[in-house]
């Protein structure tokens, strides 16, 4: 009989077991290679295209024309495809895993919304295209607007924010021409201690001073406080709701109520809007403007910087200040409001030179379309029932920073469990790496010590959730045995160790830079 | 040397405050990696922002504890923003600031009523 495996072990135990500490003899890791920056790589001087000479263009030019090396790599395009697709590879994704960052809501993309983007005639328009050739993409702004105006009970809505900040400052905005027409500009604005840090920062850029609230022992904003520091000098709040503690502001329609009769508006960041969505509308709760993450609250992409979009609903007393342009019907069907004349008069200018992300809207709506009025209120009541599965099944071995009661869409937890055990919460989330699991939002909100705050969203399965907290509590157990190096070390297994968060902070690297005497052929030649 | 709830220390010569973050405060940050002091002149009425610290976890406010005029601002932080992780009770301090009432000075924790204030913590 001839044996066909030429030498070749067919069994594990034939093959010899590897140290524990065993390293690639070129920085490799299984088919994972150590990547060099495009700059470093040996491309000098090559072109992965073939283009004709240009000519006639140094006439126009005059002076401006370059006769130096330009000093960029050259590469053909499998080397340009394959550093680029490899730098992903050392990436994390929704799409690879559950992504429990707390607060930043990374849910699954359907991969209808990206069919429907991607069709011709939403893609490939022209923003200057004529009206008339582009009535299906009005439609569906329009149809996105009555949507979003439905379901926040609110009047107006501005369409062309382009993130969730940029529709803070459309909101203040908004609020600080709706006081200047009233004669009465007003320069203070209360921000809760837990708010997402872009509210203060938001409030400044328009003008405005900022003066904190303070917080109750049970993670609220504290409505005396509140009181105490309305005035007539304040412009606006800005409450998040639920707020960064995963919690609901119990108190929303007081906070409401004392906002307007201190004179004030009531903006709401709608950035957790995904865990009352269908069941609550903020125009009920007294909310002047919010905006809303479509990428959090609707699916669209998120991370990476955009596209986002970040839509604006606006109350009765603010709608008339609404920025242009929005979709009106007209006799020859649909148009955009552009000019802030006559019925937009009052409209404090633009957000944007166009009407937004388009992309964007028609991912939103397709995720609208697709779940149905039905269909969204159980994408709420399913992301705060994950959450509070967390929550529930980590209350053993961690501690929630509020124990008291349900959370909505995410499970916040402090670290006085990890007290005495020598372990951080930095170290626990790059641990949490080595066990295949991107860590959760740590140290923030920053009003509880060492926060870990954990969003799994409606789209995960409860065998994932399952895997999720069993690994963080095999992990919270081996922290309270003493397995200590098992976190200080880590992660052990990513593409990239433990970064010098100081280092890189106090002497940041940000350009590259030939290294003298190495410098590639034509930068040198400079 | 006197101290306030928020972590700043304050200690008096003359008519001249000299103020910093306390060795807890900068524990509690981790590695500082910037701090933004006052402009030299700037009046500060206390409970004013003073100055910004920023580590590796956040960004902090630093209030001036008492009111005064700004004489002069730590300079060598910008260089070395890890002396205030080093020595935030002595070359790490922040600002000096001309007072006008040394009795609001008096009227802080001293170093016993900070020591216990932190107990509670």
């Amino acid at each position: 009989m001839t044996m066909q495996t030429v030498g070749r072990p067919t069994r594990p135990e034939d093959v010899q077991p590897l140290d524990a500490g065993f390293t690639s003899l070129t920085g490799g890791r299984g088919l994972l290679q150590d990547e060099a920056l495009i700059f470093e790589r040996d491309g000098w001087g090559k072109t992965g295209v073939d283009l004709p000479p240009v000519e006639g263009s140094a006439d126009d030019l005059g002076d401006l024309v370059r006769t130096r090396p330009i000093g960029l790599p050259g590469l053909s395009e499998p080397e340009a495809m394959r550093h680029y697709v490899r730098l992903s590879q050392k990436n994390h994704a929704i799409d690879l895993a559950l992504y429990p960052l707390g607060s930043c809501t990374m849910k699954h993309n359907p991969r209808l919304n990206e069919k429907m983007a991607r069709l011709a005639g939403f893609a490939d328009l022209h923003p200057m295209a004529p009206l008339a050739t582009i009535q299906g993409a009005l439609t569906l702004m329009d149809r996105l607007s009555h949507w979003l105006k439905t379901l926040t009970g609110m009047p107006a809505v501005a369409l062309s924010p382009k993130a969730g900040a940029h529709g803070e400052l459309c909101g203040l905005l908004a609020i600080r021409a709706a006081h200047e027409a009233k004669g009465d500009p007003r320069r203070r604005v209360l921000v809760p201690t837990s708010a997402h840090g872009t509210n203060p920062a938001t409030a400044a850029f328009v003008g405005y001073s900022v003066t904190e609230i303070a917080q109750t022992d049970d993670g609220r904003v504290d409505l005396a406080d509140l009181a105490a520091k309305l005035g007539p000098d304040v412009a606006a709040i800005m409450v998040t709701n639920p707020n960064t503690c995963g919690l609901f502001e119990r108190d929303i329609i007081e906070i409401a109520r004392l906002t307007h009769e201190a004179g004030a508006y009531f903006y709401c960041d709608g950035a957790n809007f995904n865990a009352i969505v269908g069941r609550v509308r903020p125009g009920d709760l007294g909310v002047d403007a919010m905006h809303i993450n479509l990428h959090k609250t609707f699916s669209t992409p998120h991370g990476g910087g955009g596209p986002g979009a970040g839509p604006v609903v606006l109350s009765e007393a603010l709608a008339p200040f609404a920025p242009a342009p929005w979709v009106v019907h007209g006799p020859d069907g649909l148009t955009l409001v552009e000019e802030t004349v006559e019925e937009a008069a009052q409209a404090f200018g633009r957000m944007s030179a166009f009407h937004g992300q388009m992309g964007m809207f028609v991912r939103a709506y397709a995720y609208m379309r697709s779940h149905g009025a039905d269909g969204l209120r159980q994408v709420a009541e399913d992301a705060v029932l994950n959450a509070n599965y967390i929550k529930a099944r980590l209350s053993g071995v961690m501690t929630p920073a509020f124990p008291e009661g349900p959370c909505m869409h995410e499970a916040l937890f402090d670290d006085s469990w990890l007290e005495g055990t020598g372990v951080t919460t930095l170290d626990f989330a790059k641990a949490m790496i080595d066990e295949g699991f991107h860590p959760m939002t740590m140290y923030f909100p920053l009003v509880v010590h060492g926060a870990m705050l954990i969003e799994p969203t409606e789209t995960e399965s409860k065998q994932e959730l399952d895997r999720f907290c069993d690994a963080l509590i095999a992990l919270a157990e081996a922290a309270k045995a003493g397995d200590v190096d098992r976190f200080k070390g880590a992660p052990y297994l990513a593409p990239m160790r433990r970064l010098d968060e100081t280092l890189a902070a106090r002497k940041p690297r940000l350009t590259w830079k030939p290294e003298p005497g190495v410098a590639p052929a034509p930068l040198a030649a400079e | 040397m006197r101290f306030t709830k928020d972590h700043e220390w304050v200690s008096l010569d003359g008519d001249v405050a000299t103020i910093g973050i306390t060795a807890y405060a900068a524990e509690q940050l981790g590695d500082v990696v910037f701090v933004e002091t006052p402009d030299v002149g700037k009046t500060v009425a206390a409970g004013d922002g003073l100055a910004v610290v920023e580590s590796v976890k956040a960004a902090s406010d630093v209030y001036a504890p008492l009111s005064g005029e700004v004489l002069e601002a730590n300079g060598a932080l910008a260089e070395a923003p890890e002396t205030v992780n080093q020595a935030p009770e002595a070359g790490g301090w922040f600002a000096k600031v001309k007072i006008a009432d040394a009795s609001a000075y008096e009227a802080l924790m001293d170093r016993a009523a900070y020591d216990a204030y932190l107990e509670t913590l």
